[in-house]
Formats: structure tokens, C-alpha cells, sequence
């Protein structure tokens, strides 16, 4: 992979990263919250795919594959507490579980 | 053996008095006094059946290892010093029972089992010779007295009982810092991991590390004491506590402090403490004015009282870092006087607030006439309260004001003004409540049979205190003359006080060990004690 | 007979311990033969053993009880020690003491308490006992604060007036500020001698001790603290007017037998370590004089009968300190015996009129009694001739002329001793038959309700008899050079000479002693019978006022130590009532709540502002790992 190359898929994850960031940080909708939180993950996979490539070490391939098992398990339990939030609260409003504050 | 069965059985009673509750309401209360009364005879068998001075300070030893990898182990020893504490412990500890039996009338069985888990952690600390357990037991009796605070007080009981518990729990801690502190350097120094008492004792210490170790055990027995300036977790405990709450505190848990002082701060840090020392008697003198002087204004009964605590307590560390016998025995019977006068008069608190409901004394006025045995015996507490010889707390003030000029002239003085102070004090309680006509007018009944039983031998052993203490000094004076050991130059033979005077003037004599203490006193070499 | 030493002070202890616990179920009766009796039976002892003493001449009596405890080398016991000094005072304690209880049965017959009052006043007897007793001073001090203790529940008797209460109060308090000083002396005396006995004390102090050694001084200077009071000398008298307050036979208990006496004693106990500091000791006559003189002022303004007696105690204990501090100590002590006399029956006198005109004291009430009670009339002239030292026939003129003769011409006497001695003497001399020309002459003006009975003058008579006769055990020199007494006190005390240049004079100064309270009597006579418009005339003038009111008020004193000390005292004690220390801590308290509100509010539950707080974090934490 050319230098060129790398920044630019260096570049994509920052920005994907940012995007979800951004949703989190805008979003109310705790769906859409989890979803960002994935594209995250993702845009972190990319950057540890590219520096592997870069390294010609397994490293990075191993740890996306890490990745990709942590946010399955990540999103089952995610679900899980979604629907129990939204039986509790009939909303998916995340400011409305605010319940727990000091 | 016996040592043991002192604490097992207040444990197990105190268990036994909560399950008790179950099968009839009042059986608890006869639970704890059955266990109480069976420890007070035994020690009371202990102590008439040893011969006084004996040689060895030690009567009785009981070591069974507990955890032995880490060097803790389960032992507890009695000196002379631990039995006079111990009879003081059982002996207030009836009268605590006594005084609940109709004081308390929710949670039965769960109160007497705290008190007899605070009798216990007290009997513990009293008799271990072993750090690890001392600390434990210092938290044993620390927790039963938060409930005893904090459910059984008065109205403000939360705040106060928060305030009793933090005070005491982060000063425990700083001990515990010094525990494990000199454990690690006695363990790195000798090889050997212990926190046995006796193995500690002669740990060599740098001055800074001692320094530092000692103030971590100040720390906590300061508190506990206490001295001003951390004294004031003690009003607030004092006067919200119920009546037996008060008078363990008063009489047996400050008792603790001046325990520990003697047992670990003196013998362990001999040079650390002869630096300290004039700024500890300092304290003392600020405590013994101070308290006077706050007491004077109180309207709360209690409060008052407990701020005598503070003055009275303030002659304890002023006696301690005096390092001589005089002071020290004067200390050891403050320490008996003032339990059982303070505590009687936190017990006369506890009969008037039974009677009238409030310990304001605006409220109160004129009960000499209505309850004539009650003032007469009032009178007395008063008066001991005061010092007034003949009872016990002149011999010990002017024993420890007798070794405390010794070492430092002024600060004695200023001491000695704290019992004019203590007169004002002392004399308003009696004015403003048994004297001067009060606003109610409701009849008062006068101490009933149960009340006589519990204040007549107070008075009683106040006299004898008062008048003929050489049981006590005796029982006392092989574990002082062991404590003093550190500050006694092994050359020095037994001094008569008049020689020493003399002796004083000639440098010669010194030994090198003692040329920092002349410094900070003029003159050491009374230490020894001349018997 | 010396084995019966501690029934001397068991007895009237005895006798408290009864009355305190079984007083209340006796009958009056009961309570009176008890209370009478202890003390009665412990004269009784003092008066067989006194006779033995001055038949066999020992040097002393002493007998050790129990030993009250031993720390250290310091072993105190509780230990009798009777020698000519103390027997004198055991008498007096005794004797006069018995002769009060007695009289008090009667007084006191209406009151409630009866039983606790005779159960305080054989307390009183008891400790002032100890005092004297004592062969070492810690039980000294025990009977010292003990009579300190009973002085306070005496003067409170009635307490349900709160003046009492407060005038008890200041009675205790203020002769502790004495004790405290007191017991500072005896550290030290502890300190340098390694013991509190007092005749190792006296015997071991000329070698340990140089003559004006600083030591001395300080420790001299100290137990002077306490004498002065016990005795209410300045600076520190201002308790024993307002003692006052207590019932009559209690005052004369005070003033007469116990408590006053005690500095007096302890001086006289101690007079090796006096002799050992000549500055010290000479403040002890300066005390005396200055005190003499301005107790004698502030007597002649007083209307209170009570007061102008307490006042005038004061004077004549003023005397004793100027005897004991020229060195003429059998002169101090004598006179203590012959005021013991006469100043309790002066009390008793006025307790008898008091009851009689239904408690009323204020002598512009009274007026005119001389017919009405004639054996109170002549008791209390008898008594009032002796304080006033009528010349020849009184004993007080024997005692006092011998004070004035060794404040001029003793080894340490001077002029400026004498003449404030001499002026003293006119004073005293005019306030008491003011008082007795106010009290029994003039026209009646209270009506006066049954005289008083035999319980009541009989002790009048044999003291009044005391009064006159005791003086004759010691004449002056020029007169007869009978000196018993001084005999008597020789291998206690140590004699005193006179000046030889004046010695041939000494008529002169008798004379001159004699116009002086003769002269007393003729200002009062002028004044209060003959031509009372004088006084009137006077009293109208603005300097006369004004000094009336500063004498009467004894010298501002008491506004002074309110000024100084009680009410700043006070002040600072409310103002801090709520322990400013304590601050501290709820401002910990505070402090943590306050950081609990601020941080509780980063705790509101919008997990947007969460990760957006984890973001603000990783950001800062990425940056200061790039920069660093």
C-alpha cells in the first residue's frame, strides 16, 4: 500500500469515527445512538485493517475480527436493554432514562 | 484462660440478650446484667486474689496464634494498669444496664446487645497485646456505640452519631497507617513480622519514622480523649446520647485514649515523645482552660458536662508527658475518678431528663427542696467534679499537677487556674438547678430505690478513692514504673526527689540518652521512682 | 490522752455523717443533741487534753491515723499533729464552736432545714479541725477546701434567694483563687523538699534556703496568696461582707472560730519560711496595715449591723497579719484568741437582736434596745469595749496594745506600721459604739417582739466573761511582766524583742493607744448621741457623699472585679458558647456538601452529555500525551 493509499484510508476511518461521533453526541434516539456507536467501531476496524497492512503483521486483521465479535455482543445486550427501556418508558428518547441522576 | 472468658462472655450475652427478646420483653435486660455481673465478680476475684506488686508488672498472659503468616495473634495480657480499667469497665457497665431499665423501652434486646459489644471492644482494647487485634477491637467498640448514638439519642442523634463515627473511624485509620508502619519496619529491620506487643517494643527507629509513627497513634488517642482542638465530636456525642451511651463514653471510651497513651505512645516512642512533649502538655493546659471556660455558658446539662470531660481529660495528657510517677498515677486515678464522677453526673442528667423531659437547666431551678437525696448526692458529684479533696478526683489532679510542675513550671500554673475555672463551672450546675427557685412548679419525685442503688456506690467509691487510693497507686505502680522504663538512663539509681534537686546542678551525671530530655526539662532524673 | 487525737475531728464528723444520713427522720430534738453534742464533746476532749499538755508541757502531741496514700516518696498520711500553736486554735475552734451550736439551736429552732444546717456547721467545725490539726499540708489543704466547701453551703443556707446562692458562690470562688495559688506553693514546697510534713518543711528549710533566697520569697508569696483568702485580706476580702448573707450564727462561725482564721494559722504554721523571706514578710504587714485601714474605713459607713462586723473582722485580722508580719507571732495568735472571743459574741449579740426585731438588720431601724434586752445590751458592750481595746479593762486592749507596741518597736516594726495600727485603732473605736450607740440607744423604732432566751445568753455571758479576763495571761511589760501566753507559744514561736531606745517609753504609746479608742468612743458619742445635726451637716457635704458611697461600696472593689474579671469572663464564655472550634468542622462538613451539590450536577442522567464527557476527556487526554 502506497503512502497516498494509506492516508486516505486512514483519512475515512477519522471521518466515519467523526460521523458517529457527531450522531451520538446529536441523536436522541437510542437506535440511532447504537448505530453510530457501530459505524465507530467500524471506522476503528478500518484504521487498525490499514495500519496491519502498512506493519504486514496479522495484528490488525486479528484485532477487526476482535472488533466485529465485541460489537455483535455489544449490540445483542444493546437491544436487550433497548426494548427493556422501552417497555419501561414507551420512548426511545435516551434523555428521557434519566431516572438514575444524582 | 480467664482473660478470654472476660470478652467471650459479654459477647455471647450480648447475642443472647437479642435473641432473648424473642421469649419475654424484659429478659434482655436481665441477660446483660447476669453477663456484666459475672464479669465484674471475676475481676473483682482477680484482683483480690493477686498480691499487689509483685515484681513482675504482668499477672496474667493468654497467647493462642491466630493468623500466623501475617505474625497476628490472639493475645491478651493484664497488667495492673488493665485490671483497674477492667473493674472500672464492669462496674459502669452495670450501672448502665441499670440506668437503661427504664430509660430504653424500644429495641430492647438489640440495645443491650450493643452495649455489651461496646463493653466487650472496651474489655479487648483494655487487654490486647497484639496491635492487630487492638485496632480490631477498637473498631468493635466503635460500631455498637454509633447504634447506641444513633437510635437510641436524643433529637439530634444522626448528626451526632455521624460526627462521633467519623471522628473516631479517620482517626482509627491514621493508627492503622501506624501499625502497619512500624509492622513493615520492625519486619525489615529484625526479620520477623509481628504485632506483638512486646516484640515491638524495642523496634529501633529512625527519629523521623518515630515521629511520624507516633503521631498516627496521637492521632487517634488524641480524638479520642480528647484534646482541643478535636474535642468537639464529643458535646454533640455526649449530649445525645441515651444515658448508659453517655456514661460509657464518658466514663470508659475516653478512658481508651488515656489507655493508649500510656500502653503504646510511651514505651514505644520514647524519644519521639520527649520532643512532642511540651507541645502535648501544652494541649492539655488549652483543653483543661478551654473546656472550663466553654462549659461555663452551657444551658445543656449534658453538654456542660461534657465539656468538663474535655477540661478534666486535659490534666490526663498534661500527666502523661510529664514522665514521672506522680503524674502518671495521678493520671491513672483521673482516669477512675473521672469516670465515675462525670459519669454520675451524666447519670444525675439521666434521672432529671426521666423526670421533667429536657436537660435545658433554664428550665430546671429549686429541686433541693423537692428531691433533697437527689442534691445531696448531686452535691457530691459537684463537688468531685471540682476537686474537692477528700474525694477522688483531688488526689488525682493534684498528684498529676504535683508531677507536672516537675517538668514544666508555667504550664502547671496555668492548670492549677483551671481548677478555679472548674469551681464557677461546677458551681452553676448546682446553683442554677438545685438552688435558685425555677420555672416549673410541677412536683419532683425524689431518687427511688434503684436510682440509690446506682448512685450511693458512686458516691461511695468516690470517698474511697478520695481517701485512702493506695489500692489503686498499688496496683498501678509496676505497669507505670514499666512504662516510665524507656525514661529512666539505666545508670541513674533510685533518686530521692531532694537529691535530685541537687543532683541537678551537676551536668556530670547526665547520660547522654537523657541530654535531650534536660533540655526540654529541667529535671529528669526524679523520673525514677524512688520505692 | 494522745490517742484520743482523732476524736477531735471524727467527732463533729461523726456527727455531720448522722445528720446527713438519718437528719431528716430525727427530731429536732435529736438533731440539736447531735449537732451540739459532737462538737461539745470534742471541746470536752480538746479542754482534758490541753490540760494534760499544759500539765506535762510536751512539745507535741501526734498521732498518725492511716496513711492516706504513697507515690513515689510522697506519703502524706492522714496525721494529727498538736503542738502550743495548733492547741490554741483547737480551743478556740472547739470551744467557741460548741458555745454557737448551742446558741444556734435556738436561733435556727423556726427553720425547716434544721438538720442540714447543723450537719454543714459540725462539717465546718470538722474541716476547720483537719486544718489546724494537720501534720502535713495536703490534709491541711483538705480541711482548708473543706472549709471553703462549708463556708459556700453555709452562707446558700437559704438558698431559694438567689443573692445568697451568688454571695455563697463568690465566697467559694474567690478564697479558691487563693487555694490555687496555695497549692502552686505547695508544688514548689514539694518540689524542694521532697515532702509535704510540715515540721520536716520547718527544720530542713534554714539549711536548704538562704535568707531572701528567691525561692523563699516566691513560695512565701504564694501560701500568702492563700492566706489572704481564707482570711479576706486584700486583694481578695471582697467575699467576706457578702458572706453576710448567711444565717447569724454561721457568720460568727466564720468570723470567729473557723475559716477567717485560717490564714492567720497557716502563716503562724509556717513562720520558719516566712522568717526566711524579710520581703515577703513585710508584705504580710503591709497587707495587714493597708487591709486594717481600709476595712475600718468602709466599716463606718455601713448600716447593715452584720456588715459593719464583717467588716471589722476584716480590720482585726488586718491586725493579726501586721503582728505576724513585724515577727511578733504570740502577739498575732493572742490577739486571734481574744477576737475569737469577742467577735462571736458580737455576732451572737447581733444574731439575738436580728431575731428579735424579725430578721431586721439595718441598724437606722433599730434604736433604743438597752432597756428592752438588758443582757444582750451589756453582753454586746462588753463585746464591742474589747474590739474597741477600752484600755485596762478589756482584753482586746492587751492584745491590740501589744500588735501597736511591736509594729513600732520590733525588729522590723517602723513608724508608718504604728500609726497605721494607731489610726486603725481610733476607726475601730468609733465605728463600734456608732454601733452601739445606733443599735440600743435613741428611741425605738422596730417593734421587738419576746427577749431572748437562756439557750440564746448563756453563751452571751461566758464569752462576754472571756472577753474581759482572757486578756490577763499577758500583760505588757511595763505593767505587770506577765507573759503567759508568749510562755505558753515559746518553744513554738520564736519571741520577738523590742527596740531598746523606745522600751523606756512604752507608757507612752500605751497612753497614746488608750486616747486613741477613747477618743473613738467620745467621736461617736458627739456624733450619734449628743449631737447627731453634726454628722447630719457633714453627711450633706459632696466630698462626704461621695466618699460615704466609695466606702460603702468597700473601696469599689467588687465593681473593679466585676470589671476586670467576671464579666469579661462571662462575656467571652457566651459569646463562644457555641464552641467556635467546632466551626471548623461543619465547615469541613460544609465544604463536602458543596462538592457533592457541584459534582451531583454532572450526574444528570443524559448519556449524551456523558459521552460527549468522555469525548472532552480522551481529546484533553490525546493532546497532553502528544505535547508531553
Amino acid at each position: 500500500m502506497t503512502p497516498a493509499h494509506m492516508e486516505a484510508a486512514l483519512l475515512l476511518a477519522g471521518v466515519l469515527f467523526m460521523l458517529g461521533l457527531i450522531s451520538v453526541l446529536i441523536r436522541r434516539n437510542i437506535i440511532f445512538m447504537l448505530i453510530s456507536v457501530e459505524i465507530m467501531l467500524n471506522a476503528a476496524g478500518l484504521a487498525f485493517i490499514v495500519a496491519g497492512t502498512k506493519w504486514v503483521q496479522p495484528d490488525g486483521q486479528v484485532m477487526f475480527i476482535f472488533i466485529l465479535t465485541m460489537a455483535a455482543a455489544e449490540v445483542s445486550v444493546g437491544l436487550a436493554l433497548i426494548l427493556q427501556i422501552y417497555h419501561q418508558l414507551k420512548t426511545l428518547d435516551s434523555d428521557a432514562a434519566n431516572l438514575m441522576k444524582g | 484462660m480467664i482473660l478470654v472468658w472476660l470478652i467471650v462472655i459479654l459477647m455471647a450475652g450480648g447475642l443472647l440478650a437479642w435473641l432473648s427478646k424473642k421469649v419475654n420483653p424484659e429478659l434482655p435486660r436481665w441477660v446483660a446484667l447476669a453477663a456484666v455481673l459475672l464479669d465484674l465478680v471475676l475481676i473483682v476475684y482477680l484482683w483480690v486474689s493477686t498480691e499487689a506488686s509483685t515484681g513482675s508488672a504482668w499477672l496474667l498472659r493468654y497467647e493462642f496464634p491466630w493468623i500466623p503468616q501475617w505474625g497476628v495473634s490472639f493475645s491478651l495480657a493484664l497488667d495492673g494498669l488493665s485490671l483497674l480499667m477492667l473493674v472500672l469497665t464492669f462496674f459502669l457497665g452495670l450501672l448502665a444496664v441499670l440506668i437503661s431499665w427504664k430509660e430504653i423501652k424500644n429495641k430492647v434486646g438489640f440495645f443491650h446487645f450493643n452495649l455489651l459489644w461496646v463493653l466487650a471492644g472496651i474489655t479487648g482494647v483494655f487487654l490486647t497485646m497484639d496491635l492487630f487485634l487492638f485496632y480490631f477491637f477498637w473498631e468493635v467498640m466503635l460500631i455498637p456505640m454509633y447504634f447506641l448514638i444513633g437510635v437510641w439519642g436524643h433529637e439530634n442523634r444522626t448528626y451526632a452519631a455521624y460526627k462521633f463515627f467519623l471522628f473516631t473511624q479517620a482517626s482509627g485509620l491514621l493508627m492503622l497507617l501506624a501499625i502497619l508502619g512500624l509492622y513493615f519496619i520492625h519486619g525489615s529491620e529484625t526479620g520477623t513480622y509481628t504485632f506483638n506487643y512486646f516484640e515491638l517494643l524495642n523496634t529501633p527507629l529512625a527519629p523521623a519514622a518515630a515521629r511520624l509513627l507516633m503521631f498516627g497513634f496521637l492521632a487517634a488517642f488524641l480524638v479520642k480523649l480528647p484534646v482541643v482542638p478535636f474535642h468537639s465530636w464529643l458535646p454533640d456525642a455526649h449530649s445525645q446520647a441515651p444515658t448508659a451511651g453517655s456514661l460509657i463514653l464518658a466514663g470508659l471510651l475516653l478512658k481508651t485514649g488515656a489507655y493508649g497513651l500510656l500502653r503504646f505512645v510511651l514505651p514505644l516512642f520514647p524519644t519521639a515523645t520527649v520532643e512532642f512533649a511540651p507541645w502535648a502538655m501544652l494541649l492539655g493546659v488549652i483543653g483543661i482552660i478551654y473546656g472550663a471556660i466553654v462549659a461555663y455558658s452551657q444551658t445543656d446539662l449534658k453538654r456542660l458536662v461534657a465539656y468538663t470531660s474535655v477540661s478534666h481529660m486535659g490534666f490526663v495528657i498534661l500527666g502523661v508527658f510529664a514522665f514521672n510517677e506522680w503524674a502518671l498515677q495521678g493520671v491513672v486515678m483521673q482516669m477512675i475518678a473521672h469516670g465515675l464522677s462525670t459519669g454520675a453526673l451524666f447519670i444525675l442528667a439521666g434521672f432529671l431528663y426521666e423526670r421533667i423531659h429536657t436537660r435545658d437547666i433554664t428550665q430546671m431551678g429549686g429541686f433541693w427542696a423537692k428531691a433533697p437525696r437527689m442534691g445531696v448526692i448531686a452535691l457530691v458529684f459537684v463537688m468531685a467534679s471540682l476537686g474537692l479533696p477528700g474525694l477522688g478526683n483531688f488526689i488525682a489532679e493534684f498528684l498529676t499537677l504535683v508531677g507536672s510542675w516537675q517538668a514544666a513550671n508555667w504550664l502547671t500554673v496555668f492548670a492549677t487556674i483551671g481548677l478555679v475555672l472548674a469551681t464557677a463551672y461546677s458551681l452553676r450546675i448546682m446553683q442554677k438547678v438545685f438552688y435558685e427557685p425555677g420555672p416549673r412548679q410541677e412536683p419532683l419525685p425524689d431518687l427511688n430505690f434503684r436510682e440509690m442503688l446506682i448512685a450511693v456506690p458512686m458516691v461511695l467509691s468516690l470517698l474511697w478513692l478520695g481517701l485512702y487510693p493506695q489500692p489503686i497507686l498499688d496496683m498501678a505502680r509496676p505497669s507505670i514504673t514499666e512504662q516510665l522504663q524507656a525514661y529512666t538512663s539505666p545508670e541513674s539509681t533510685i533518686v530521692e526527689p531532694k537529691t535530685a534537686l541537687v543532683q541537678q546542678l551537676d551536668p556530670t551525671t547526665t547520660t547522654d540518652q537523657l541530654a535531650i530530655n534536660q533540655r526540654a526539662f529541667s529535671n529528669l532524673q526524679i523520673f525514677t521512682s524512688p520505692n | 490522752m494522745e490517742n484520743l487525737l482523732w476524736l477531735i475531728p471524727a467527732l463533729p464528723f461523726l456527727g455531720a455523717l448522722l445528720l446527713i444520713l438519718f437528719g431528716t427522720r430525727l427530731s429536732r430534738m435529736l438533731v440539736a443533741i447531735l449537732g451540739v453534742g459532737s462538737v461539745a464533746a470534742s471541746a470536752l476532749i480538746t479542754i482534758l487534753l490541753g490540760i494534760e499538755f499544759l500539765a506535762n508541757r510536751p512539745e507535741f502531741y501526734h498521732q498518725e491515723v492511716w496513711q492516706w496514700f504513697s507515690v513515689a516518696g510522697f506519703t502524706p498520711s492522714i496525721a494529727f499533729h498538736i503542738d502550743a500553736l495548733s492547741m490554741v486554735f483547737v480551743f478556740v475552734i472547739t470551744f467557741v464552736g460548741a458555745l454557737i451550736h448551742l446558741y444556734a439551736t435556738a436561733y435556727m429552732a423556726e427553720d425547716q432545714n434544721f438538720s442540714r444546717f447543723f450537719a454543714c456547721m459540725n462539717l465546718f467545725v470538722g474541716s476547720m479541725l483537719m486544718l489546724v490539726m494537720a501534720d502535713n499540708l495536703l490534709l491541711l489543704y483538705l480541711g482548708w477546701e473543706g472549709v471553703g466547701l462549708c463556708s459556700y453551703l453555709l452562707i446558700g443556707f437559704w438558698y431559694k434567694e438567689p443573692a445568697n446562692g451568688y454571695a455563697a458562690r463568690k465566697a467559694f470562688i474567690i478564697t479558691r483563687v487563693g487555694d490555687t495559688a496555695m497549692a502552686i506553693g505547695l508544688f514548689m514546697l514539694f518540689q524542694a523538699f521532697g515532702t509535704l510534713h510540715i515540721q520536716t518543711i520547718l527544720s530542713e528549710a534554714p539549711e536548704a534556703w538562704s535568707v531572701g533566697s528567691q525561692m523563699s520569697v516566691i513560695v512565701v508569696l504564694l501560701l500568702l496568696g492563700g492566706a489572704v483568702g481564707k482570711s479576706g485580706q486584700l486583694p481578695l476580702q471582697t467575699w467576706l461582707p457578702d458572706a453576710m448573707a448567711g444565717p447569724t450564727p454561721v457568720s460568727a462561725l466564720i468570723h470567729a472560730a473557723t475559716m477567717v482564721t485560717a490564714g492567720v494559722y497557716l502563716i503562724a504554721r509556717m513562720y520558719v519560711i516566712f522568717e526566711l523571706a524579710p520581703l515577703a514578710q513585710t508584705i504580710v504587714a503591709i497587707v495587714g496595715a493597708v487591709t486594717l485601714l481600709l476595712a475600718g474605713f468602709s466599716a463606718l459607713t455601713q448600716y447593715d449591723l452584720k456588715r459593719v462586723l464583717a467588716y471589722s473582722t476584716i480590720s482585726q485580722i488586718g491586725y493579726m497579719f501586721l503582728a505576724l508580719g513585724v515577727g511578733a507571732w504570740s502577739a498575732g495568735i493572742f490577739h486571734f484568741m481574744i477576737h475569737g472571743f469577742f467577735k462571736a459574741l458580737l455576732f451572737l449579740c447581733a444574731g439575738a437582736i436580728i431575731m428579735a426585731l424579725h430578721h431586721e438588720q439595718d441598724m437606722r431601724k433599730m434604736g433604743g434596745l438597752r432597756h428592752k434586752m438588758p443582757i444582750v445590751y451589756w453582753t454586746f458592750l462588753i463585746g464591742a469595749a474589747s474590739l474597741a481595746a477600752l484600755p485596762i479593762i478589756t482584753a482586746g486592749f492587751y492584745s491590740k496594745d501589744q500588735i501597736l507596741w511591736y509594729a513600732l518597736a520590733g525588729e522590723n516594726g517602723n513608724t508608718w506600721f504604728y500609726l497605721a495600727g494607731l489610726t486603725g485603732a481610733f476607726i475601730t473605736s468609733i465605728y463600734t459604739f456608732r454601733m452601739v450607740f445606733m443599735t440600743f440607744f435613741g428611741e425605738s423604732k422596730t417593734h421587738m417582739e419576746h427577749p431572748p432566751g437562756k439557750v440564746i445568753t448563756i453563751p452571751l455571758i461566758i464569752l462576754a466573761i472571756l472577753s474581759l479576763v482572757g486578756g490577763f495571761i499577758e500583760l505588757p511589760h511595763n505593767f505587770a511582766h506577765f507573759t503567759l501566753f508568749s510562755d505558753y507559744l515559746a518553744p513554738v514561736l520564736p519571741g520577738i524583742s523590742a527596740n531598746e531606745g523606745l522600751a523606756a517609753n512604752e507608757w507612752m504609746f500605751q497612753l497614746l493607744a488608750a486616747i486613741a479608742s477613747l477618743g473613738g468612743v467620745f467621736v461617736a458619742y458627739l456624733f450619734y448621741i449628743k449631737s447627731p445635726q453634726l454628722l447630719a451637716s457633714i453627711e450633706r457635704s459632696g466630698l462626704a457623699m461621695a466618699l460615704h458611697r466609695f466606702w460603702h461600696s468597700g473601696w469599689g472593689f467588687d465593681a473593679l472585679y466585676d470589671a476586670l474579671i467576671v464579666r469579661p469572663y462571662v462575656f467571652f464564655s457566651r459569646l463562644n458558647k457555641r464552641d467556635f472550634i467546632d466551626s471548623f468542622y461543619t465547615g469541613l462538613a460544609r465544604l463536602a456538601e458543596g462538592f457533592h451539590v457541584m459534582f451531583s450536577e454532572t450526574q444528570n442522567g443524559v448519556l449524551r452529555n456523558y459521552v460527549a464527557g468522555i469525548v472532552v476527556g480522551a481529546i484533553m487526554i490525546l493532546t497532553i500525551s502528544l505535547f508531553l
